[in-house]
């Protein structure tokens, strides 16, 4: 760490014009965004309780990037390459969960049971995600296991076709539209902002599921075994831990929360298509490299960041700049605001973790 | 080995003149009968080929394969051309410039296709459409809207040539300039708005169409609330719908597409001040997956005239029939009437000879596209101008009262004009 | 060498092909029949002839799933030192046939199971058309014959096995590419001698879609006649080529460019106008593909935005030359336009470089992403509408002059196309070998490590991203004049992604493998055309294939292979020997 440090001030030293135009960056970024944000607020276009809501909004979109993010930054975290796949691991799950919830709608037990049927739902989505992750890891990752990480890049961007057009080809094209949940109709307020429930539902199980992968990583056999693997592959086989099974469990629980956000999604977004993953899946990247790729507080903190970037940013900021359409420029201001967040910290929000010689 | 390497030097050097003597002699096959276009001589027992060249891949697959359902149903309606059953070759545009460039090459190869029902995109269109005119060949399109494919102007009554005007093309697809026109006068003049919003989703049928339908209520002493985007692929919709209810208006118009349309719909009741703020779509919308959802109630939608009748909902239940699902997207209709207009028209100046082969004059066919005059097609009666400009120039509001009805029930609501 | 100490040491007993393992390919195959008939690949490819009027594609894809298991279940397991060779016999043609049968009983079932049950309302693709193409229109007793062709077509690829290696390879190859001919009709009757003498395509294809019976027989005997007779023997004409020395090598290599040049001019006319577009897009995507080459196969640097210059090639040239842009047309010619597009892409080179600086790795492929990311949505946007025309594009972008001619069809786009890959072509090369090439390499193995060393980080990285962003503007400004029109929505993400794709498919870092692989990558989609919806399911199923099969890509650079894994290419090669050393065990 010291010996970084020392590097890192010497590198200072030599390059300083690089160092001054990103501080130019840096500065004027901030009274830029400064001057958006007085304009925004002062000038009274949203009252204090929209802008409460759209801090909601920010948050419970956010969640759903953070789940599916936590599937990136764990196989990240422990193979180190990116599964560009994982966005359509988390379609499979919507669309087969909206077969099922549909089915239950049909049967009118939707209605009169929701509590088992959202249960029932919630079980198919991760039994699916987690099928179609585990069985992807067998079918186009194993065999590259020590090839550069480049190749199961391609390998996961042809997964990713494959996956899609399977969908495609199995269910059509068309979007497909989950029931409405009766007892989630309405909203809640509290503190002083209104949240509709299937939102609030959404943030509540985000944030359930994200302690519970904690404590599993952290305090489990299983999840000992993980960041071992994560650490060195090799030593951690010499010291009996069978690396395989390790990494189809990371695959498994990667989609098994894949799945969770599949189910979130289907309460909150509702509508489905084959093509649903590709976005998300880009934004849930984002949102892990964001927060410190392979750290899982920091997909957490990174997907509320992105999602509270992306759906404030354009009214706080854009519209006080008097940009027109500024709301088409959501993304933009989402990675904007990652390339100023990786400007001022290198390494993500809260840093790398999983493994942490590679900072 | 020396002698065998020279025996193949000599080889290559005979096979290579052979394939440039083959290369340079020019194609003699020009049939003499035939006007400055050429001719399709279809063979005996052959099948007379059109082609499709819709958006069946990616992330508005459902776009083009909505269209593409609908010419086979065409070409099942229509049966045999002089005992000559009709084959269609499927085509990827990809809804892309450079796919409709690819796709026309791709169709234009093929001497043996008479015409092409497409592209999906105004984009794809543009390539597509010179590439297609300039081998000769005609193209009608039931989804492309872009003033600039045929004609501008048409409101101050004087139109003209747009730029990127082709002679081969044709389409039963509305020019964006009447529907944006209508939409605005429905705002201003029938449900009497002092104030709107519009939104789009940067697509140029959508962009279009909210541009001229804003200039349209402005005109007529509307004021613009609010004025936004969203993205194709955006799912929450909720910041902009927020910014909406901040503006205050009182209608919102997204005459936008599926997915994003459906949660715009969705979401909209969830932001405080919405529920005094009247919903309306265009026919991007007039999907049954769209109207099915129970959040669309009470919506209207503008969109070309006359689509209700008892040969539309044959149709739908033909598609349901073969296809397992409702239509998925709002341009079967005029994908089909693009088809069934072709085959008629090859029909009407097909001549069958002594020897079995159908004759197909290029030019001829061109001609008979353009005198098209009062064909009953399902969305209304078609008359195709000198642009190129076949829909007829009528907008209708229909308004969707009971989401059980489907799209057969919402166009059976007329409420303007 | 290690064979002839195996020989005298005593040989432990075969590895025979093992009868569970067939059993397990024989599961697979039957899930994938099942997945052919329920995603509409039968009823979508039912149409399409192969050979008029025996076989359509729709049964040759059902059948080749029982074939390639039966190929796989048959196939011995790998020889591995020390082991006697497995004899070859009825056991291979047994497991393809059990493999095979297996297949077919599910296949058989699933058909019996979607006629009873109605699974319609989920998989919308179980039409009455695919439930009467899966019996063959003939009820139960259809779906047994098909069960049985099933089984045999299984044992067929067992017994494919039992041919000696250059039999089974003229066999293998001509049976694939009469489909291949079948398939491709469109693009081969565009060949020159195909389409300017009738009575050649009259006989391949007669009228309709499809080869004729004639047509089939023909091409299936002259592969199979030329794979026979040039086993082996192109090997050796191309390793004596190699051997030339002095005057003799250096005359050899002046033919062989004469010939190449004479080629290359003379290409378009032969392929006619469509196989012409599709390398006219091929050689725009190896502009890019050569650019990005240098960004991340020479200097390490995981660029996932890289559209975004692309983008601004595009968009320079079409303000500068097209007559309606909407704030400013200067309208000037390609020619005079290409120093402000190499100005633009190098300001953007430097804008997306610098803030990157100190990342590393996969921050950087993401913040590129992001970059590719933001030019697509400005390019699109209502704010910056009055600059770049917005949703509604630009249009009117004038054709090239050059002198007398003007490139304005699909042939003649070719040579400017093609003339620009040369001279990228020859610039990577000198590049490589230069000192900034020499930066790169050193700061792709150890950053700290070349900046210890003395490197100039900061000046190699901005290079790369400026040099990187030039080739790919150019590229994108021959595809603005191609089209004639710019559209946002041809720059998204998955353009970047495919560009990607080539490179590494090809053979990072590799000028020859990279042009290889955007060829093939780029010609595949266009080719696969013909699977209509499926296309991209196919390039998905190819993409991992390959991958799995070469992960080096198809033409490794030479210094990369032996950096990243010496010990298999050593390994392959020392196969290869041992399998030409002992040809066929069969004898």
């Amino acid at each position: 760490m010291a010996q970084a440090t020392t590097t890192a001030r010497r590198r200072t030293r030599r390059l300083n014009p690089i160092d001054a135009f990103l501080w130019l960056i840096r500065i004027v970024a901030v009274v830029v965004i400064l001057v958006g944000l007085t304009n925004s607020l002062t000038s009274g276009r949203l009252s204090a309780q929209q802008w409460r809501d759209l801090m909601v909004f920010g948050v419970s979109q956010g969640s759903v990037y953070a789940l599916i993010a936590l599937g990136y930054t764990l196989v990240y975290g422990v193979l180190k390459f990116i599964n560009f796949a994982h966005g359509e691991v988390f379609m499979s799950s919507t669309m087969i969960g909206f077969f099922a919830a549909d089915a239950l709608a049909r049967s009118g037990m939707w209605n009169d049971q929701p509590i088992v049927s959202l249960f029932i739902v919630l079980i198919v989505c991760m039994l699916t995600s987690t099928l179609v992750a585990i069985t992807l890891e067998r079918v186009a990752y194993r065999p590259l296991r020590g090839s550069p990480r480049l190749v199961p890049l391609i390998t996961s961007i042809g997964a990713s076709f494959f996956l899609q057009y399977t969908f495609a080809g199995l269910f059509g094209v068309g979007t497909r539209s989950w029931p409405q949940v009766e007892i989630l109709q309405g909203s809640w307020q509290f503190l002083g902002f209104r949240i509709v429930r299937t939102q609030a539902v959404v943030i509540l199980a985000a944030l359930a599921m994200m302690a519970l992968l904690y404590v599993f990583v952290e305090r489990t056999r299983t999840g000992r075994a993980m960041r071992a693997v994560a650490e060195d592959q090799e030593t951690a086989a010499l010291m009996g831990i069978d690396v395989n099974r390790t990494i189809v469990v990371v695959f498994g629980v990667g989609g098994a929360m894949a799945g969770v956000a599949g189910f979130l999604w289907g309460l909150a977004f509702q509508t489905v298509f084959f093509f649903t993953g590709f976005l998300p899946g880009i934004k849930a990247f984002t949102a892990a490299v964001l927060g410190g790729i392979g750290n899982i507080a920091g997909a957490m903190v990174g997907g509320i960041s992105l999602g509270i970037f992306e759906q404030v940013g354009p009214s706080a900021v854009l519209a006080g700049l008097g940009v027109e359409g500024f709301n088409q420029l959501k993304d933009v201001v989402a990675f904007t605001a990652l390339v100023l967040v990786l400007i001022f910290r290198p390494s993500g929000i809260l840093g790398e973790r999983l493994s942490e010689e590679r900072a | 080995m020396r002698t065998r390497k020279r025996r193949a030097g000599a080889l290559t050097a005979v096979v290579l003149s052979f394939m440039l003597v083959a290369a340079a002699c020019g194609d003699d096959a020009a049939e003499p009968e035939f006007g400055d276009l050429g001719g399709v001589v279809v063979p005996p027992q052959g099948a007379v080929r059109i082609a499709a060249l819709q958006a069946i891949s990616g992330a508005v697959a459902n776009l083009g394969a909505d269209q593409v359902r609908a010419i086979q149903i065409a070409i099942d309606d229509f049966g045999p051309i002089e005992g000559h059953q009709v084959f269609l070759s499927i085509e990827d545009d990809l809804c892309l410039s450079a796919g409709g460039n690819t796709g026309a090459s791709r169709i234009i190869a093929d001497t043996q296709i008479i015409g092409v029902v497409g592209t999906s995109c105004s984009g794809a269109g543009v390539p597509a459409s010179e590439l297609i005119s300039q081998a000769g060949r005609v193209m009608i399109s039931g989804s492309n809207t872009s003033p600039s494919l045929t004609s501008t102007g048409n409101l101050e009554g004087n139109p003209v040539r747009a730029d990127n005007w082709s002679e081969g093309y044709f389409r039963t697809a509305h020019n964006d300039e009447y529907q944006g026109d209508g939409a605005g006068q429905f705002l201003a003049d029938f449900l009497g708005v002092a104030s709107a919003a519009f939104i789009h989703d940067g697509d140029p049928y959508t962009e279009g169409l909210v541009n001229q339908a804003r200039t349209a209520f402005e005109s007529r002493g509307g004021t613009t609330a609010f004025f936004g985007a969203v993205g194709k692929d955006d799912t929450d919709m909720r910041p902009i719908l927020t910014e909406v209810a901040a503006a205050g208006p009182e209608v919102l118009f997204f005459p936008i597409f599926q997915p994003a349309g459906d949660f715009i719909a969705k979401q909209a009741p969830e932001i405080a001040g919405f529920e005094n703020i009247q919903l309306m779509g265009a026919d991007g919308l007039l999907s049954q997956t769209f109207l099915s959802l129970p959040e669309t109630e009470g919506m209207y939608f503008s969109g070309p005239a006359g689509r209700s009748s008892p040969e539309y909902d044959a149709m739908v239940a033909k598609y349901q029939e073969l296809y397992n699902e409702p239509p998925v997207q709002a341009f079967h209709a005029h994908a089909y009437d693009a088809a069934t207009l072709l085959m008629t028209k090859i029909a009407e100046v097909a001549e069958a000879q002594d020897d079995g082969t159908l004759h197909v004059d290029l030019r001829a066919l061109r001609d008979a596209l353009y005198a098209t005059s009062g064909f009953q097609g399902l969305t209304g009666t078609i008359t195709c101008n000198e642009f190129g400009d076949c829909a007829e120039p009528r907008i209708s509001v229909y308004q969707n009262l009971d989401p059980s009805a489907g799209i057969g029930g919402t166009v059976g609501n007329v409420v303007w004009p | 060498m290690s064979l002839t100490a195996a020989e005298t040491t005593e040989l432990l007993p075969a590895r025979e092909v093992q009868l569970d393992r067939a059993v397990r390919v024989g599961l697979i195959g039957g899930l994938t029949a099942m997945f052919i008939v329920t995603s509409g690949m039968l009823e979508t490819f039912d149409l399409r002839m192969i050979v008029d009027p025996i076989l359509s594609l729709g049964y040759v894809t059902l059948m080749a799933a029982p074939f390639a298991v039966g190929y796989v279940a048959g196939k011995a397991p790998p020889v591995l030192e020390g082991y006697a060779a497995p004899s070859v016999g009825a056991r291979n043609v047994q497991a393809g046939a059990i493999a095979g049968a297996l297949t077919g009983a599910i296949y058989a079932l699933y058909a019996l199971i979607i006629h009873v049950l109605d699974f319609s309302s989920v998989f919308i693709k179980l039409t009455e058309q695919t439930k009467k193409i899966v019996t063959l229109d003939m009820g139960a007793g259809g779906v047994l014959i098909l069960a049985l062709v099933m089984a045999v077509s299984g044992a067929v690829g067992g017994a494919v096995h039992l041919l000696e290696r250059r039999w089974k390879r003229a066999v293998l190859y001509s049976a694939f590419w009469v489909v291949m001919f079948g398939l491709l009709e469109v693009l081969v009757s565009q060949i020159a001698f195909v389409r300017r003498i009738s009575a050649v395509k009259e006989l391949l294809y007669g009228t309709d879609a499809g080869l004729t019976l004639i047509g089939a027989v023909i091409i299936g005997g002259l592969v199979f006649a030329a794979y026979y007779y040039l086993d082996g023997r192109v090997r050796a004409a191309t390793r004596r080529a190699m051997a030339l020395e002095g005057q003799q090598r250096r005359r050899f290599i002046l033919i062989s460019l004469g010939v190449a040049i004479v080629f290359l001019a003379v290409l378009p006319q032969i392929l006619g106008p469509f196989l012409s577009e599709v390398l006219d897009l091929a050689g725009v995507f190896l502009l890019m593909a050569l650019g990005l080459n240098i960004v991340v196969g020479f200097a390490g640097l995981l660029d996932l935005g890289y559209v975004a210059f692309f983008a601004v090639g595009a968009y320079t040239t079409a303000i500068l030359t097209s007559p309606v842009s909407p704030k400013w047309s200067p309208e000037l010619s390609f020619w005079t336009a290409i120093p402000f597009i190499i100005l633009a892409a190098a300001a953007a080179g430097v804008m997306v470089g610098t803030p990157v600086l100190r990342l590393r790795g996969d921050y950087l492929a993401i913040v590129t992403l992001g970059f590719g990311e933001i030019a697509r949505i400005l390019f699109l946007s209502d704010a910056l509408k009055p600059y770049f025309g917005g949703a509604q594009g630009m249009l009117l972008i004038p054709d090239i002059d050059i002198g007398p001619f003007t490139i304005d069809d699909s042939i003649s786009f070719f040579y400017p196309i093609y003339a620009f890959v040369i001279l990228f072509a020859y610039l990577s090369y000198a590049l490589q070998d230069s000192r900034v090439g020499r930066a790169w390499m050193a700061m792709r193995e150890d950053e700290s490590v070349a900046e210890a060393m003395g490197v100039n980080i900061v000046a190699a990285k901005l290079w790369a991203f400026v040099i990187g962003a030039i080739f790919a503007a150019i590229g994108g400004a021959l595809f603005a004049h191609k089209i004639g029109s710019v559209f946002p929505e041809s720059f998204a993400i998955l353009v970047s992604i495919t560009v990607l794709v080539l490179i590494i498919v090809g053979g990072m870092g590799s000028v020859p493998g990279v042009t290889v692989g955007a060829l093939a990558l780029v010609a595949l989609p266009e080719l696969l055309r013909e699977f209509a919806e499926f296309k991209f399911l196919f390039y998905g199923t190819l993409l991992i294939f390959m991958m799995l099969n070469r992960p080096e890509g198809f033409i490794p650079s030479r210094r990369r292979a032996r950096e990243l894994h010496l010990d298999e290419v050593e390994q392959d090669a020392w196969l290869a020997q041992a399998a030409e050393q002992d040809p066929a065990p069969a004898e």
